[in-house]
């Protein structure tokens, strides 16, 4: 359920048609339908229906507690839905076997720990587990995957070494990469900038749009606004559990809507290098005197 | 057999017919080693005695080309002992490098997780409370069989107990050493209160020790482990991403709650076949998986070689302790003096590099 009443700043409906009504009218891969999902009783998402569009990045945001990990978990069948149904190609997650969504959807949770020691090679390597079995432990292909998953993310030259002695950008780099060499193309990430300084979160994201340019469908969960806004081609904004507002960055990012969503003030502007808006948020230290809280609403 | 070198970075693989694998040369060679070394103290431990017989003619026998009288010696009088130290040691080894990887914590041994002590209370109950009905379960049953329902019951109550929407490794081993700690006092409860001859007897057993086995109760303790043992080298394939969590290992389309329930039933069925095969032996469980997982230089506890130390370990320390001392020692006393000072020298040389 979600509202598109939002009065945008710049004229114009606030959810980008294109986008959004291309994927809700059946060319998504990804979707959720009526989903309820809850912690022992506590319900986190009430009767949610959101689509993927395809070939895009689309980006979950919202404040702290929202539901918007809950929805990305239940969007990759960690977590199952007390009500309504994930829909991935046309059927029901939760008939699908585990092994057989691990083909077509991959997922990176939060911050993951790989056990000490570990070199990169073999992290990346067992990306390929789903489609390996006992007796088809290891093949040329798989070689070839992974190969090509290492140089994809620039890590090739860090394949000997142990994963726990990179830096925390080079390791999100390499989680990417098994998630890559699972071999599909439709990726799930959940917060990939966590931990990250603001110079490693730049880099996995372009990263991110390079999988996006090469044809792969991401949808990940971002905490840093202005980072989502540029790097998504579409947004999800959540609150209490349900979906606020979603499209293109351009039309859904406006000062009223981070307001409603955050409680944030915000000044909304024009990026100076970008073609997306620019969020300035206003707090109330150095402030200049024009934009103290005066004018709230 | 071809080898497909691919890239100098990536571990290269084997294929033979349909089936490949990763091919680990050096873990291959540990493995190798370690079960040649094994071998080798297993034949030296029976050849060990009243009666001495020859390395090789130990040998000899073993694949049925010895004579009459060594056949007799070896087969009938040593091989039991023998074969026990082998069956425990492969057990307790498997057993501790599950733990320690569900667990991923190198503190969950068996030991830890109450298999070892629910074991111990139930056999120090029915050999110390007195009167005819415990005496009749311990005729019936088999002391042996009664400890591994104890471990077996233990076990279960500590992961039905740290189950919290899923088992988290941490909680495992907290409520493992509390439970532990209880059954230990049941079992000091028990030895207090006991007729002095039955403390002697429970003593004797809760040290561990391989002294008069029987085939009989090798026999079982073959079969089962050899069961368990098959069922893990099944299951221990999916089991690999788990190494990386419950969540990564979902996203790779392993279904973790299953894998991890029936590995680690697998884990306290072996410790258990153990413990009422040899008693409470300690320590195997604990450093095996260790000492191996440094030997051949990998980041988790190898299978394999884990359950080989531990036959080494403990085929070793019964040799050690039946020959090389002045007094014959129980052999838990000796896997406890030669396995922690190698795990703390293998820590120490890989602090030094």
């Amino acid at each position: 359920m979600y509202k598109s009443q939002l009065n945008p700043s710049k004229g114009g409906p606030v959810v980008a048609q294109s986008v959004t009504e291309a994927a809700v009218g059946g060319a998504s891969r990804l979707a959720a339908r009526g989903v309820t999902v809850g912690y022992g009783g506590r319900v986190v998402i009430d009767k949610l229906d959101v689509a993927i569009p395809p070939g895009v990045i689309t980006t979950i945001i919202g404040p702290n507690g929202c539901g918007k990990s809950t929805l990305l978990r239940t969007l990759s069948r960690l977590l199952k839905p007390a009500g309504g149904t994930v829909v991935l190609d046309g059927e029901d997650i939760g008939r699908l076997r585990t092994r057989d969504v691990a083909k077509k959807l991959g997922l990176l949770p939060q911050a993951p720990v790989a056990p000490e020691g570990l070199t990169v090679a073999d992290l990346v390597a067992r990306g390929r587990h789903p489609h390996q079995s006992w007796l088809r432990q290891w093949s040329s292909d798989d070689a070839d995957v992974v190969e090509r998953a290492l140089a994809m993310t620039g890590v090739s030259d860090l394949a000997d070494r142990p994963v726990d002695a990179l830096s925390g950008g080079q390791r999100q780099r390499v989680w990417i990469s098994m998630t890559l060499a699972q071999g599909t193309d439709l990726l799930l990430l959940d917060e990939p900038t966590t931990y990250l300084d603001l110079a490693h979160a730049l880099d996995v994201l372009d990263l991110v749009d390079d999988l996006h340019e090469s044809g792969c469908t991401v949808v990940m969960v971002l905490h840093d606004l202005n980072l989502a806004t540029r790097y998504s081609d579409h947004l999800v904004v959540m609150r209490e559990g349900s979906i606020l507002a979603q499209g293109h960055p351009r039309d859904v990012v406006t000062a009223e809507l981070l307001h409603e969503a955050f409680g944030l003030r915000a000044r909304v502007i024009d990026d100076p290098v970008g073609d997306r808006p620019l969020i300035v948020p206003i707090g109330r230290a150095h402030v200049r005197p024009g934009h103290l809280p005066a004018q709230d609403t | 057999m071809n080898v497909t070198e691919v890239k100098p970075s990536l571990p290269p693989g084997v294929r033979l017919g349909r089936v490949s694998f990763v091919w680990r040369p050096w873990l291959l060679c540990v493995t190798l080693l370690l079960a040649a070394a094994t071998f080798l103290v297993f034949c030296v431990s029976i050849g060990v005695g009243d009666f001495p017989v020859g390395l090789p003619q130990v040998i000899a026998t073993l694949f049925g080309r010895g004579e009459q009288v060594d056949e007799f010696v070896i087969m009938d009088l040593r091989m039991p002992r023998a074969l026990a130290g082998l069956v425990v040691g492969i057990a307790l080894g498997v057993s501790g490098a599950l733990t320690q990887s569900i667990a991923r914590n190198p503190l969950a041994s068996p030991d830890v997780l109450g298999i070892t002590s629910g074991a111990s209370a139930v056999a120090v109950f029915l050999v110390t409370v007195s009167g005819g009905t415990a005496a009749a379960i311990v005729n019936s049953a088999g002391l042996p069989a009664a400890a591994l329902g104890g471990g077996l019951g233990t076990g279960l109550l500590v992961y039905f107990l740290a189950w919290r929407r899923g088992v988290d490794g941490f909680r495992l081993i907290l409520i493992g050493i509390s439970v532990s700690a209880v059954m230990e006092a049941i079992t000091t409860w028990l030895l207090v209160t006991a007729d002095i001859r039955d403390v002697a007897r429970a003593q004797a057993w809760l040290v561990g020790s391989l002294e008069d086995r029987s085939w009989g109760e090798v026999r079982t303790a073959l079969w089962c482990g050899l069961v368990l043992l098959a069922v893990v080298s099944c299951v221990a394939f999916q089991f690999r991403p788990m190494h990386f969590g419950d969540e990564v290992a979902a996203g790779l389309g392993v279904r973790y709650g299953r894998v991890r329930a029936v590995l680690l039933l697998c884990a306290v069925l072996l410790a258990g076949v153990a413990v009422s095969a040899a008693g409470p032996v300690p320590f195997v469980a604990l450093v095996a998986p260790q000492v191996a997982m440094r030997l051949a230089r990998r980041p988790t506890p190898p299978m394999v070689a884990s359950g080989l130390t531990g036959a080494l370990l403990l085929t070793g320390s019964d040799l050690i302790a039946r020959t090389a001392l002045p007094v014959s020692l129980p052999v838990g006393v000796v896997t406890a003096a030669i396995g922690g000072p190698f795990l703390v020298y293998l820590l120490v040389r890989a602090n030094l590099r």
